[in-house]
């Protein structure tokens, strides 16, 4: 295990929100500062606030659960996601900040016979796009992860699982703090407990955001806000086809090295890794209503509690230490919508539903190229509003290896 | 455990029950006359509200009744539960 790195002490400057920048992204958590960090690294436009109502990464970049993969069924989604896993796999040189960043594969259990079908057609379509994967036999999960239980007698036995072994886990925080610490350097303004509380408008141009801090003018603004955005978007009058839920996590105490690589379940639905400094981490699926209130229902805990102590039978004496629960803003397609809006210069990126850690630096990839060039990068064009017009849905529900 | 209160059957707890998302989406009158646009807001796009929101719940594990309610998203609080045919209550 890596040593946790010595921290400066300043990584950001904490500057007075100026009358008027060039770009405003609006929320400071993974995304808006991979957002700022690409616009200044591949577009030079540095002209840019982040604006934060909260603290700088403490809303859903502060309460996922690490897990990096891209073994997604559909070809868009595998874009996307296998383009962030290769920015992954360079971002600590990038950045010039550790970020813990682990790739100790990760396992998506097969349950029933369909589970298998439907996992063997993901490995395959996953080889066809570049992405590795790998079918395991119950003996071979066993192999990768000697603590699940692969017994065939439990009530939903492992039939197998597919693995990604470039896939893993990163040090949240870390993450946003190197993004935060290099958009800084280059002289982005990184702007906490500053609320945007309305837009101003002149046709079908966003002119300037209304704050807590006063008005700020813009010439371009991006919406980063994960499961706020429709708050933000009905005081544009703007309707979006997204429904936010809460999404729960827990961790257990520290404890010795037991998990060596992710496990995922999704007819069980738990996923399970260990962080670096030893606590097993552990989501499941959303609770079923919408909400925004950062928790969720208790019995969402208990059957993920049941689910994980059963496949790992090692984790029964394990003590729960806090739960928590993050907003995620889910699609009918279960994908992301990325790109242009009605407005002409109103940029959009929402609707990563349970998965958008694992996109960060795909998407602020993606999003700065949007911004800059006033149209999307060929990754995130598939991911368009219109699609729920058009019927060119990029319908991950089901496939992506995880329910949303 | 959060309990909801069934319009027929009283308070229940959370697990015996079903979520349906909002409440009151009329099917389209004239649905032959929809554009796709009309047609794609009347499939996928739903309010959001932080806040009061007028949604649906069945009672699935009790009288498998669908029925409304209005519920703060943002405390989970339910503010009123009514049956189908009833007006949404006002409610501040």
């Amino acid at each position: 295990m890596n040593p946790l790195p010595e921290h400066p002490d300043v990584l950001w400057r904490n500057p007075e929100p100026k009358r008027s920048y060039d770009v405003v992204i609006v929320g400071a958590g993974g995304h808006g500062l991979a957002t700022a960090h690409y616009l200044a690294k591949n577009h030079g436009i540095t002209n840019v606030a982040v604006l934060e109502r909260g603290w700088l990464a403490g809303g859903n970049m502060a309460r996922n659960t690490t897990i990096i993969r891209s073994n997604y069924l559909w070809d868009e989604s595998a874009a996307i996601y296998e383009h962030a896993l290769r920015l992954w796999e360079g971002l600590e040189d990038d950045l010039g900040y550790p970020i813990l960043f682990s790739q100790r594969g990760v396992l998506n259990l097969a349950h029933s016979l369909q589970d298998v079908r439907d996992s063997v057609r993901r490995v395959e379509a996953n080889r066809l796009n570049g992405v590795d994967a790998e079918w395991l036999t119950p003996d071979e999960v066993k192999k990768v992860c000697p603590i699940v239980n692969t017994s065939q007698e439990i009530r939903y036995p492992v039939l197998g699982a597919t693995y990604q072994p470039r896939a893993g886990i990163a040090k949240h925080d870390y993450v946003a703090w190197g993004f935060a610490r290099r958009a800084d350097e280059a002289g982005i303004d990184l702007i906490q407990d500053c609320e945007v509380t309305g837009f101003i408008t002149d046709g079908d141009r966003v002119t300037g955001v209304r704050t807590t801090r006063g008005d700020i003018a813009t010439g371009k603004v991006a919406l980063c806000a994960a499961g706020h955005t429709s708050v933000l978007a009905d005081q544009l009058g703007l309707r979006l086809p997204l429904q936010s839920h809460p999404l729960q996590a827990l961790v257990s105490e520290l404890l010795e090295p037991v998990h060596p690589t992710v496990v995922m379940s999704n007819a069980i639905h738990v996923y399970v890794s260990q962080a670096h400094k030893g606590e097993l981490v552990m989501g499941a699926g959303i609770d079923s209503y919408n909400g925004y209130g950062q928790r969720g229902a208790f019995h969402i805990i208990e059957r993920q509690m049941a689910a994980a102590v059963e496949l790992f039978p090692v984790f029964a004496r394990a003590h729960l230490l806090r739960t928590w629960g993050g907003i995620v803003d889910t699609t009918p397609d279960a994908s992301p919508i990325v790109g242009l809006t009605p407005y002409a210069n109103l940029y959009l990126n929402c609707g990563w539903g349970t998965g958008g850690f694992k996109a960060t630096p795909g998407v602020g990839w993606c999003m700065a190229h949007t911004i800059a060039h006033d149209e999307p990068h060929p990754y995130n064009a598939p991911f368009t509003l219109e699609r729920f017009v058009t019927g060119a849905l990029v319908d991950e529900h089901g496939a992506a290896a995880v329910a949303h | 455990m959060q309990l909801i209160e069934c319009p027929w059957c009283g308070r229940r707890e959370e697990t015996e029950f079903h979520y349906g998302g909002q409440a009151h989406v009329a099917y389209p009158a004239d649905p032959a006359a929809l554009t796709d646009e009309e047609w794609a807001h009347y499939l996928f796009f739903r309010d959001n509200p932080k806040g009061l929101f007028a949604e649906r719940w069945s009672h699935s594990a009790g009288c498998r009744r669908w029925f409304n309610a209005v519920r703060d998203t943002a405390t989970y609080r339910f503010h009123a539960v009514y049956r189908p045919d009833e007006p949404r209550p006002v409610s501040s």
